[in-house]
């Protein structure tokens, strides 16, 4: 319990630390950015996306710094994330609010079937060194070094097409609405195959290679020779000794893992246009739509952290020594 | 005596080819029944990778390439343990022969509570027990280990490493194995520890009357516990002989070095002398007697000629052999 | 050093990576055209006068993936050069002061660390504007040392308890003469694996950025991709204009990959691809290396009867 309150108070700080690199990040700006933008969108900003974005980027001389942090807290307690001015009149939280499903179920669930099979793997190529299992190295080492996007600009000239089974951009059917029904979730699924897709395949081989490693270094621990000894059946020394102990530093490495892993994955959803959190950083980017940008941010750093209390609790359930009990 | 376990010219390399190390060169032992049988040497001296090559258990680049280890079942024809099956292995270790390790702390599995790691053996061997024999018998060898059974369902980490050690000797007991080999059982724990739970062992030794290959470097605590002693360097035996002999008149000049080493708990004080130089490079070894450098009663016969083991000259010389110049005839002397 | 560099996959890197060194100094100066200049061949395959074809505008795109180089190299080992250096000095302090000051900068690391990199980048870039390739590497050197000050503060924390550390402790040596001559010397090979990681980390990450358009000053292979994206080079078919940067990021990523490998194996043989693990017995049969079952190469032949034990299990 000690453990997970300690990793909490962490998250806590890390919550506290991004908000406030999210406040000070437009106060670096040289000279006066609100100008130039409302130059760029020529009398198309309204006077109150103008004041509010005084307020972002600190200009508003008339008040001290911390007060404006305090303020700045006061608006995200109220899930306040100002203005967006590429979808104006709609605020932040309702822009992300709609891309946000998209994200958590493209990137989670591939990210979770990428660990489960690339560990999988991993426990086979570290378990029979020297098998088939050490040809899927080579190959690992080439997607590893790929960037996903560009991975997912080839699936798209390789695989999709107009005739072809798999859209290429987008999330759903154009002719759909969005609704929970017997139309759109299949017409969802079936464009989220091809992101999934590249995801999966430049992930995957880096918990490959990292389940293998810890496989061949637990491998020589004594309680495996021991395990051998009993004469226990392969399978249980494998998965029951080997496996079930290299799993530990790769839970633990996952939740450390997450926050590089999320950069690429978004990137994927620019090329595929697909209706998430990258997709909507891409356009907040090319439009300079400041509060955008850092509610998009805001909201990655909050869902790895929720990501990274989940892999503390499966490493808690994982590992006795981290529970304290009489 | 019955043997039980009959060890002949057993080679045991660590790599292949031209850069192989030889750890193990050409041993015969045999373990009678009912013996502890004590194997003592410095590190490297190869008695560790002995006892795992023994039953194949030896970790990549190790390679067994020669000899045979001829276990004698109470009823049956005896058989090469070397020339089984893995599943027959698979169903001869630990059933016949079981191993305390070295090192307690990493014996166990630290994801396991205790009762699984005792009744998983039983899964293995016996299938047809049902779950609740399996706890019962888990939970009657802790009793006969000194740990209370409500440790049951405790992680190794909750324990001291004394009742871990505990834990590792009532596993090797489970299914009541004729040979148990101890691998320095007790290095990590303290003295009193130690004696403590190698007097426990004897006894239970005399009990269910298994025989014992008993490892450590420290050859006080075999000349105390075991009833004959084999010493090994550079991967061979350079003496045998029963314990009360080899502490009384060891031969080799390197038994004496070693006994001198350690000081006695019991019997007359011994001036401590221990042995200058340091144990041989398996890789590069000398030429001849592989301890004559380091030798202080080594001469010109030592370095050209291996002496072989045997019998020595002595007129109290039967069962005992010994692996030196100074007890044999040497070449230069035919 | 010898024997690292006798590690296959380390002088393979080694060599590729030589490479590409080499045309991140003589690219500019070799290439055919100016990667910006127009021409009147829009989206042409590949010919004797454009290699790897050209883009919507006619500018060659061997000249751009040729110049390219520079830029993702420099900021490649500039960002890598920030960040270990960074990560040295808070993990090796880190795990070397210990107590409080241990607290503080783990806390610090992992925070940066859980924090997403990629993310931030954008956000940093973008709102600064016009950045060059040097501050693009400094920013990118910022936000991604924390992975290997971890490593490196977990590596001296075990140096710490090793005796010739504790001996140099006990006879009143300063602190960073330990640290100088006795700790750093024993963590090259953990720094140098993390130098090349982050070599790999921080050229995606600069493509990333061209790639979705927050920089945008001179070529690199993220540039070329951001106008093949963005020009719909997929919908005409213009494989040359995204496979070749695509390709030349891949194999340096491979290059520096297949160096740590051998960094790795070098520091802990185990890891090694088991190499010769198929072995010939004295009667012919063919065994594997493998744990838990020795494999037996000469020895008698097997016994004529199997015993009655192993005979249940058959």
């Amino acid at each position: 319990m000690k453990y997970f309150l300690q990793r909490m108070g962490f998250y806590l700080f890390t919550a506290w630390a991004a908000i406030t690199l999210n406040f000070f990040i437009p106060r670096l700006v040289p000279g006066d950015p609100v100008q130039s933008l409302i130059a760029k969108y020529q009398g198309q900003l309204s006077t109150k996306s103008i004041a509010s974005l005084y307020v972002l980027f600190g200009l508003d001389k008339h008040q001290s710094l911390w007060t404006q942090y305090v303020d700045y807290w006061k608006q995200i307690f109220h899930g306040d994330l100002g203005l967006s001015f590429t979808f104006f009149p709609a605020p932040v939280s309702q822009v992300i609010g709609q891309a946000l499903p998209w994200t958590v179920l493209l990137v989670g669930i591939t990210t979770i079937i990428s660990f489960t099979l690339g560990t999988g793997l991993g426990v086979l190529a570290g378990w029979r060194r020297g098998s088939w299992a050490d040809g899927l190295l080579p190959v690992t080492t080439f997607f590893s070094s790929v960037p996903y996007f560009w991975l997912g600009i080839l699936a798209i000239y390789l695989l999709a097409g107009p005739d072809s089974f798999f859209p290429s951009s987008g999330g759903f059917d154009s002719e759909l609405v969005p609704a929970w029904d017997q139309y759109f979730i299949p017409s969802a699924i079936q464009h989220s195959l091809l992101p999934a897709l590249t995801i999966l395949i430049s992930s995957v081989s880096g918990w490959i290679l990292s389940m293998r490693n810890m496989m061949v270094t637990v491998s020589s621990e004594d309680y495996i020779t021991v395990a051998h000894a009993k004469g226990l059946p392969e399978r249980r020394v494998a998965l029951s000794y080997a496996a079930r102990n290299a799993l530990l530093p790769s839970v633990s490495g996952f939740a450390l893992a997450l926050g590089f892993i999320v950069g690429g994955t978004l990137l994927v959803e620019i090329v595929f246009s697909y209706p998430g959190l990258g997709f909507t950083l891409l356009q907040a980017v090319g439009a300079k739509d400041y509060p955008l940008m850092q509610g998009i941010f805001l909201i990655i750093t909050i869902a790895v952290l929720v990501a990274n209390l989940l892999a503390d609790v499966a490493y808690l359930l994982l590992d006795p020594r981290t529970r304290k009990e009489g | 005596m019955e043997p039980v376990l009959d060890i002949r010219n057993l080679n045991v390399d660590y790599g292949l080819g031209d850069k192989a190390v030889h750890a193990v060169r050409d041993v015969s032992l045999t373990l009678h029944r009912g013996e502890v049988l004590g194997l003592a040497g410095e590190s490297g001296s190869g008695k560790s990778t002995l006892a795992y090559g023994l039953t194949r258990l030896l970790a990549p680049p190790g390679v067994i390439t020669g000899g045979e280890v001829i276990y004698h079942p109470p009823d049956d024809e005896p058989y090469d343990v070397l020339g089984l099956s893995d599943r027959a292995l698979r169903q001869f270790r630990w059933a016949e022969t079981a191993i305390v390790f070295q090192g307690a702390m990493n014996s166990l599995n630290p994801v396991h509570k205790v009762s699984t790691q005792l009744t998983d053996v039983l899964k293995a061997h016996e299938p047809r027990m049902s779950d609740h024999a399996r706890k019962a018998r888990a939970r009657e060898m802790l009793k006969l280990v000194g740990i209370s059974p409500d440790r049951m369902d405790a992680y190794p980490h909750q324990l001291s490493g004394g009742m871990r050690q505990r834990v590792m000797i009532g596993m090797a007991l489970i299914l009541r194995p004729r040979v148990v080999i101890m691998d320095e059982p007790t290095t990590a724990l303290d003295v009193v520890m130690q004696r403590q739970i190698l007097g426990q062992l004897i006894e239970l030794r005399e009990r269910l009357g298994f025989s014992v290959i008993f490892i450590t470097h420290d050859l006080s605590l075999l000349v105390e516990f075991s009833n004959r002693i084999a010493i090994m360097y550079g991967g061979r035996i350079v003496e045998e002989a029963p314990a009360a002999t080899i502490y009384r008149d060891a031969l080799h000049p390197y038994s004496k070095g070693l006994l001198s080493s350690f000081p006695a708990l019991r019997g007359a004080r011994r001036e401590l002398a221990g042995i200058p130089g340091s144990p041989p490079d398996l890789a590069g070894m000398p030429a001849g007697c592989s301890f004559h450098p380091r030798c202080p009663r080594a001469f010109e016969p030592c370095a050209g000629e291996i002496p072989v083991l045997g019998r020595p000259d002595t007129p109290d010389g039967a069962g005992r052999s010994v692996a030196c110049w100074l007890s044999h005839p040497h070449p230069g002397a035919r | 050093m010898k024997s690292f560099l006798r590690n296959g996959k380390a002088t393979a890197g080694l060599a590729i990576l030589g490479v590409y060194l080499l045309f991140a100094i003589i690219g500019p100066w070799i290439a055919p055209y100016d990667p910006s200049a127009r021409g009147n061949d829009l989206v042409k395959g590949p010919s004797a006068a454009h290699w790897l074809g050209t883009t919507h505008l006619g500018q060659d795109v061997l000249s751009q993936l040729l110049v390219g180089t520079r830029s993702v190299v420099y900021v490649g080992f500039l960002a890598a050069i920030i960040a270990t250096v960074l990560s040295v000095l808070v993990g090796v302090a880190a795990g070397y002061l210990g107590g409080k000051t241990d607290d503080t900068l783990s806390v610090f690391t992992n925070v940066v660390l859980v924090i997403p990199a990629v993310p931030l980048m954008i956000i940093i870039t973008s709102t600064l504007n016009d950045v060059s390739d040097t501050l693009i590497a400094v920013i990118i050197g910022l936000t991604c040392w924390s992975w290997n000050a971890r490593v490196l503060r977990a590596q001296t924390l075990s140096l710490r308890r090793r005796d010739f550390v504790e001996a140099a402790r006990a006879s009143g040596e300063r602190t960073w003469r330990i640290i100088g001559f006795e700790l750093l010397p024993n963590l090259t090979a953990v720094i140098a694996s993390g130098f090349v990681g982050t070599v790999i980390f921080a050229v995606l990450s600069e493509i990333t950025l061209a790639f979705i358009g927050v920089v945008n000053n001179g070529w690199n292979w993220g540039t070329i991709l951001f106008w093949a994206q963005g020009q719909q080079a997929l919908g005409q078919d213009a494989w040359w204009w995204f496979v070749p940067a695509g390709l030349a990021i891949a194999v340096l990523g491979m290059a520096l990959a297949l160096i740590n490998f051998g960094i790795d194996e070098f520091v802990s043989p185990r890891l090694r691809s088991a190499g010769k693990t198929k072995l010939r017995t004295a009667r012919g049969r063919t065994v594997r290396m493998r744990i838990g079952f020795t494999p037996v190469l000469g020895g008698a032949p097997p016994p004529a009867k199997e015993p009655a034990l192993a005979g249940e299990a058959k």
